[in-house]
């Protein structure tokens, strides 16, 4: 394998043998880093459904405060931008960098976008009263229930932002080194692992969605 | 043994290469960073000794008269802390993992050098947190952080400790992360996973259970926190939460954790058997599937821990069947070792005498670990000295001492030189009486009902204490006696030829110290596993 | 090995895809499908999940097998998580203890 051409070798990292096990060990890399993201989740999915069973009418009670279309609009954003970073890896396999720049710095700002509709809604929560502890305002049924959905809600969404913020500043730097011509397609891995870490994001949410938001909306 | 010659010009090798501190603080030479953990997690096991010493000395009447009962909380959930978190978890993988496991498979480095020196920092950040918590004031919750205690009523460090827990287990995260991805992907040509150095196949299931189990406990911990920065939370009764659920998540991860410990000891052990048996380790299959079957089956029996934490009746028949079955490819392991030595053309060096020490310590534990699964013996002695007893002959004498084998057979590849063998075997004998004296009596303590984490106990318990104390006291000989001369082997060791042992993996076929880059030429495996024909050396007896 | 190209037109479809599914889901939520809404919604959600795992994130094209091993070894251990976690909380009170 040492003796493939030289000319393949251009961003080749000295411990590596060639640019094919470059990249399989960088996407091998991300996908066990995400493998750990998964069980991070996990274990707020966990408490998650242990409490649902337990208090399920107060998990009703708590979704009908939830407000449908932030989180719609929320999916849509991710959704999109999910579409323009997959976009930008195809840029960046047929050597376009720029084309590649732009969706990463669009999917970039729509993630701000996603974050500033998530403020908005935190601050609606906040107004309506809808924060366990010292906040709480509502008058429901089994308060103590609902108060461990949103709580439940607010660790998962806000470790879901946390996510969100690492993602912007990852596509934002990788779309200028991108606009600046630093990958070829032979040689894009930080594109592509960025853009896998952005989808994984993407997943999480999507499991979110239905289970904080679309519970209560079951009216017959 | 075959003394070299010392050449008259040192030949460059990762350790003379360049003497700066910057180049060490800021290498991403996997050998440099195995010797950056080495000397942290040994700094550290010292500071998980001094607070094991106390607890003995406190033991050692039955009074509580040494110190306040809320010091002696500080001691033992100090010495747990530190001892699992700091200490065991980072020990065999991120010294001597980190150190073989890119040269026994042929490879210049492992797939993510920067992420290694990134964990080491992780690590140093985590245990510089820990030492400040431990000298302003302790935590007292135990190592089990168990809630409702550490979330609302202990005064002590719980948040900073978390952190620190926090910060340790990112870095083994990406320890184990960065060994998965190496050892699918970084493997010399000709190297297929059944010619695999065992070594190897410990690690890489040791690296499964850091990577899928961490996360679980960073997030209950996580919890935690939050449940006690903020006054609300999803573990405390008194808002509806339930507290056995921080009880499953911390298992989730802890008592896989157990099998992060005991793997890589086992690797190291199947390694020196061999090599001092000269003989290929008998069912290598075996041996290998069986440290995967135990990296799956350990997380199905985490709620054995839970017998009386009020699950239900039925899950605890459901865990403690399951937990008999991961002493299934335990055993394997036993009889496949033992096996492998016999008619082997056995030698007993110092690695390989901490190697039987080894599969009779192991073996103990383990079998008491199937009392602690049965339902109705673990009611009868949970909480007591003989769960105290099981797992430090699981960690001490299964984990550490493999840990010393591994230090000791790799010495003169890390080091380029000869520890001094009858001392070796003088702390060898050391350690291994003090071990059998501190712990046996707690089996039998445990048995008679003596609870854990008391600093008082009734007199008639006293004999079997102060037995226990002054086993102590001679493994804290045993324990200081390698310190000391594997530093002076440093300077004064005889320096040792590639390959002392006659050894078969590929970190035997290049020069001891290795130079930066591992191999002088990728090298190409045309052989399987411990083919001990390919090597000309044979080990002089010693 | 060299990498898979998707084409650009790929992409577009299994993001109408889920776009399609995300309204179907957000539709379906407004009726009472009884004990079948829940069933329905992560389903949906898993689809959803899938279309992205097997085409954005390459995995359909992966060269490396190892990369399908992880991604559903991913999600076997949050299942065992889940599934042990719940078979205690499930079964509270299921059997009787013996003397009480």
């Amino acid at each position: 394998m040492h003796d493939r051409a030289i000319a393949a070798t251009h961003g080749l990292r000295h411990h590596f043998a060639d640019l094919d096990q470059q990249r399989e060990s960088a996407t091998l890399g991300m996908w066990v880093f995400l493998v750990t993201e998964i069980m991070f989740f996990g274990g707020l999915f966990a408490a998650y459904l242990v409490y649902r069973t337990a208090h399920y009418d107060a998990w009703v009670t708590g979704s009908e405060h939830m407000d449908f279309w932030f989180g719609t609009i929320n999916t849509v954003i991710l959704l999109c931008s999910s579409l323009l970073v997959a976009l930008a890896v195809h840029a960046v396999q047929v050597g376009r960098n720029k084309t590649c720049a732009l969706y990463l710095w669009i999917a970039s700002a729509m993630g701000v976008a996603f974050l500033v509709l998530k403020g908005f809604e935190y601050h609606a929560h906040i107004v309506e009263g809808a924060v366990p502890g010292a906040l709480w305002k509502l008058t429901v049924p089994d308060p103590q229930a609902v108060q461990m959905f949103f709580y439940i809600y607010f660790v998962m969404t806000g470790l879901h932002a946390l996510h969100v913020t690492i993602g912007i500043i990852l596509l934002a730097v990788i779309g200028w080194y991108a606009a600046k011509g630093a990958y070829s397609p032979a040689n894009h891995n930080s594109v592509h692992v960025s853009g896998l870490y952005w989808h994984f994001v993407d997943v999480v949410w999507i499991f979110l969605y239905p289970l904080l938001y679309l519970i209560a909306h079951k009216k017959a | 043994m075959a003394t070299i010659a010392a050449p008259a010009v040192e030949r460059e090798n990762y350790l003379n290469t360049d003497f700066s501190v910057r180049s060490w603080l800021l290498t991403t030479d996997h050998k440099r960073i195995a010797i950056l953990y080495l000397i942290s997690i040994t700094a550290m096991f010292f500071v998980g000794g001094f607070a094991a010493t106390m607890i003995r000395l406190e033991l050692l009447t039955p009074a509580g008269d040494l110190m306040s009962s809320d010091t002696y909380n500080k001691m033992f959930t100090i010495h747990g802390v530190v001892m699992v978190f700091f200490f065991l978890i980072p020990s065999i993988p991120a010294t001597l993992g980190n150190f073989l496991v890119p040269m026994m498979i042929g490879a210049r480095d492992l797939a993510f050098p920067r992420i290694n020196l990134a964990s080491w920092y992780l690590y140093i950040v985590g245990a510089g947190l820990m030492m400040y918590v431990v000298l302003t004031g302790g935590i007292d919750t135990g190592w089990t952080f168990y809630v409702p205690y550490s979330s609302t009523y202990s005064n002590t460090h719980v948040i900073t400790a978390i952190v620190a827990i926090f910060l340790a287990g990112f870095s083994s995260i990406f320890t184990g992360f960065n060994f998965i991805v190496t050892i699918h992907r970084m493997r010399a040509p000709g190297l297929t996973w059944s010619r695999l150095p065992l070594f190897i196949w410990g690690h890489y299931a040791t690296s499964v259970i850091q990577v899928l189990g961490t996360p679980v406990v960073a997030i209950a911990l996580t919890l935690v926190a939050l449940e006690r920065a903020f006054h609300l939370g999803i573990f405390d009764p008194r808002l509806g939460g339930d507290p056995v659920l921080f009880q499953h998540l911390f298992w989730f991860y802890s008592h896989p954790a157990v099998y992060i410990m005991i793997l890589p000891s086992m690797a190291v052990i199947s390694e020196v058997v061999s090599t001092f048996s000269r003989k290929r380790v008998f069912g290598y299959i075996a041996v290998a599937l069986a440290s995967i079957a135990i990296a799956v089956l350990g997380f199905l029996v985490w709620a054995h821990h839970m017998f009386v934490a009020g699950i239900s009746v039925y899950a605890a028949l459901v865990f403690s069947l399951l937990s008999y079955f991961v002493a299934v490819p335990s055993a394997i392991k036993v009889f496949n070792w033992t096996a492998t030595m016999y008619k082997g053309s056995v030698s007993l060096t110092t690695p390989m005498l901490y190697a039987i020490g080894f599969i009779g310590l192991f073996t103990m534990g383990g079998m008491t670990g199937l009392y602690l699964a049965a339902l109705g013996l673990d009611v009868h002695v949970h909480d007591t000295y003989f769960v105290i007893a099981h797992f430090h002959y699981i960690m001490v004498g299964g984990a550490v001492m493999g840990y010393l084998a591994g230090i000791h057979f790799w010495w003169p590849k890390i080091s380029g030189r000869m520890y001094p063998e009858a001392w070796g075997k003088i702390a060898a004998a050391t350690i291994f009486i003090g071990f059998n004296l501190t712990f046996f009596p707690q089996f039998v303590l445990g048995y008679l009902g003596m609870p854990r984490r008391y600093h008082s106990y009734p007199p008639e318990f006293q004999v079997l204490n102060v037995m226990s104390s002054a086993g102590a006291s001679i493994l804290a000989v045993g324990y200081v006696l390698p310190l000391i001369y594997l530093l002076w082997s440093l300077r004064y060791g005889e320096v040792v030829s590639d390959n002392p042992w006659g050894a078969t993996g590929l970190e035997w076929r290049t020069p001891s110290p290795p130079p930066t880059e591992n191999f002088l030429e990728t090298p190409v495996v045309t052989w399987e596993a411990y083919d001990y024909s390919t090597v000309s050396e044979v080990p002089v007896a010693r | 090995m060299a990498e898979h190209v998707v084409s650009r037109k790929t992409y577009i479809v299994v993001w109408g895809a889920l776009m399609a599914l995300m309204i179907l889901t957000a539709g379906l939520s407004r009726i009472d499908l009884g004990e079948w809404s829940t069933v329905v919604a992560l389903a949906i959600a898993a689809i959803k999940a899938l279309l992205v795992i097997l085409f954005f994130m390459h995995v359909r094209y992966e060269s490396q097998k190892m990369a399908w091993v992880f991604v559903v070894a991913g999600f076997f251990w949050l299942g065992i998580l889940l599934a042990l976690t719940m078979t205690d909380y499930l079964s509270r009170g299921s059997l009787g203890v013996a003397g009480h």
